[in-house]
């Protein structure tokens, strides 16, 4: 179907006749349609998104029951208790688990997604849906295979001794490094798409102009290609730490449960212990990690943006 | 030369570090033998298995019944959201709002919906799945709705007003027909998400009604057996499937339009 406002140039439709701007015309309807349209949806995600969040912070100030629920009587114990070193430690120790699995990802994200951006147009297409099609299977199913991988007798130690590179199989499993690789594994492709979006954006004259104006390969990386894919970056880091921090899976299977982070304690504090007021307080630490984050990362997308303006 | 040759290390490292895994799982679910390490032939003893598990069926009817529930109700309460938030609101707190089941960790909204629905006293079953589900299903059809939204054209459905059509019929005659490949999209986009969606699922289904992530995590949890490899292979064989079908539909609608 092609209506002349097809064939009209983007924008054309918004022409000042009326004087409005283009993205959110005059509303259709009144009040009426206004909560016929929002209401459902509203309603629900206040209902099952908003309270259970309130109350997840309201829990935070109470006491556990004795036989688990909460006792409302008002408190200060779940954040004394937070910051005891026996907790407090698995919280730093989780965000540095996270904060070294997206640094890995970025290191190995950036080069891949850069390379993507470049190949002619078929290569690229595929090359981005094979980064994405272990990404749409079973997210279990992809961390176990790490576990028949890294095993005893796995491919990785037949493929080492088998080089003579050692005499003993390995004890690859259930180690710090194997939960980072099971993170990295599961979070790789949320990293390098937003950085091939970031890079493919990025204007080829820029880095030539770099180019002719004396500047080395390495120097226009760092002076051009770098700061102008600075809000990929951030997007990619914030897409990756965020799955990483609150994971209690990939530690739980590929850990082997002596390795814990804070998502197994939260789990546990939910499922196992029944203490429902600490286990939230540990959730909204979470909570405040990430919204830190994103704090920092609108900071920095402000700086940059700022600096775009100037060199515009 | 050399120089420019050194970034294709880490860009097939990547294809080989996310390929290997699942290369491996895929031979060994032929496996002959019952270690899940060693190779020892060619068999489809573990479909067999497979297809005679009960526990597994179970959970794959459940995962089929919580995605369908809560892709109807997501598609719908997204749709009218999306339409709602591009056209009768300016509110930033609404597009904060919108996004929030997108970004909020999974574990949070899990524990968050568990301290709910005790609150409310509602026993748990699978329609305390469909409901958690819709929550973040209805966000990712409201965006994708969304997009589609910001780029259409408004003036036929000023047109329909201005020729007196009422609210109600413009968005049924005029709006619902121009998103309708924005709300396929965001339909099986939530679909395909709550099939494989595990950790709220955990939290929230009643112990006697898993869903098949759920079975899988058991599974994988006491004791490895090549019958999760066979498994694996067929979830492969379906999501690929699925992804190349849509990816050559796009392909067409886009060359059709």
């Amino acid at each position: 179907m092609t209506t002349e406002h097809d064939i009209a140039p983007p924008g054309a439709a918004a022409r000042p006749t009326t004087g409005r701007a283009p993205r959110r015309p005059r509303a259709l309807g009144g009040a009426a349609a206004r909560l016929a349209f929002l209401g459902p949806g509203i309603g629900y995600l206040i209902v099952l998104l908003i309270v259970p969040l309130a109350l997840i912070v309201g829990y935070t100030v109470f006491r556990r029951g004795r036989f688990g629920g909460v006792v409302y009587e008002a408190t200060t114990e779940n954040f004394t208790r937070l910051f005891d070193p026996l907790y407090f430690d698995i919280v730093v120790s989780s965000v540095r688990t996270a904060t070294l699995t997206t640094l890995i990802a970025l290191l190995i994200g950036y080069p891949t997604a850069y390379v993507i951006a470049g190949l002619p147009r078929k290569w690229k297409t595929i090359a981005l849906v094979a980064i994405v099609l272990p990404f749409w299977t079973n997210f279990l199913i992809r961390v176990y295979a790490w576990v028949i991988l890294l095993s005893g007798p796995g491919l990785v130690n037949e493929t080492l001794t088998g080089a003579g590179l050692i005499d003993e199989p390995l004890q690859l499993l259930y180690n710090q490094g194997t939960i980072v690789t099971g993170l990295l594994y599961s979070y790789l492709p949320l990293m390098v798409l937003p950085l091939y979006a970031a890079i493919e954006r990025l204007d080829p004259q820029l880095r030539e102009a770099s180019a002719n104006l004396g500047a080395r390969p390495v120097r226009t990386f760092w002076s051009v290609t770098l700061p102008l894919t600075l809000p990929g970056v951030l997007t990619g880091c914030v897409f990756v730490f965020v799955p990483c921090l609150g994971n209690f899976v990939i530690p739980e299977i590929l850990g082997g449960g002596r390795s814990i982070m804070v998502g197994n304690l939260i789990r546990d504090q939910f499922l196992k212990a029944r203490d429902w007021p600490f286990g939230s307080t540990l959730a909204l630490a979470v909570i405040a990690v990430l919204v830190l984050l994103l704090f920092v990362q609108a900071w920095a997308a402000r700086i940059n943006g700022g600096a775009e303006d100037r060199r515009a | 030369m050399p120089r420019r040759r050194l970034i294709y290390v880490p860009f097939w490292a990547t294809y080989v570090f996310l390929y290997t895994p699942i290369v491996v799982l895929v031979v060994m679910s032929f496996n002959a033998g019952k270690s899940p390490y060693v190779f020892e032939g060619v068999s489809l003893k573990w479909y067999g298995e497979l297809a005679g598990d009960d526990t597994v069926l179970h959970g794959l009817v459940n995962t089929l019944i919580v995605a369908a529930g809560s892709t109807v109700l997501s598609t719908v309460l997204g749709t009218l959201l999306a339409v709602g938030m591009a056209r009768h609101s300016r509110s930033r707190l609404l597009d904060a709002l919108g996004l929030l089941p997108a970004v909020l960790p999974d574990l949070v909204l899990a524990i968050g919906l568990l301290v709910f629905y005790a609150a409310v006293k509602m026993t748990l079953g699978l329609h305390s799945v469909i409901l958690a589900h819709t929550v973040f299903g209805l966000a990712f059809v409201a965006a994708v709705v969304r997009t589609r939204l910001v780029h259409a054209d408004t003036s036929l459905e000023e047109a329909s007003r201005d020729l007196g059509a009422s609210p109600l019929t413009t968005f049924v005659r005029i709006t619902l027909p121009t998103l309708a490949p924005g709300i396929a999209a965001g339909a099986l986009l939530a679909f395909t998400l709550s099939l494989d969606e595990f950790v709220i699922a955990f939290f929230t289904a009643a112990p006697t009604e898993p869903t098949l992530p759920i079975v899988i995590y058991s599974m994988v949890r006491f004791g490895v057996t090549p019958e999760i490899n066979a498994l694996a292979t067929i979830l492969l064989a379906v999501s690929f499937t699925v992804i190349i079908v849509a990816q050559r539909m796009t392909r067409l609608t886009e060359s059709l339009s």
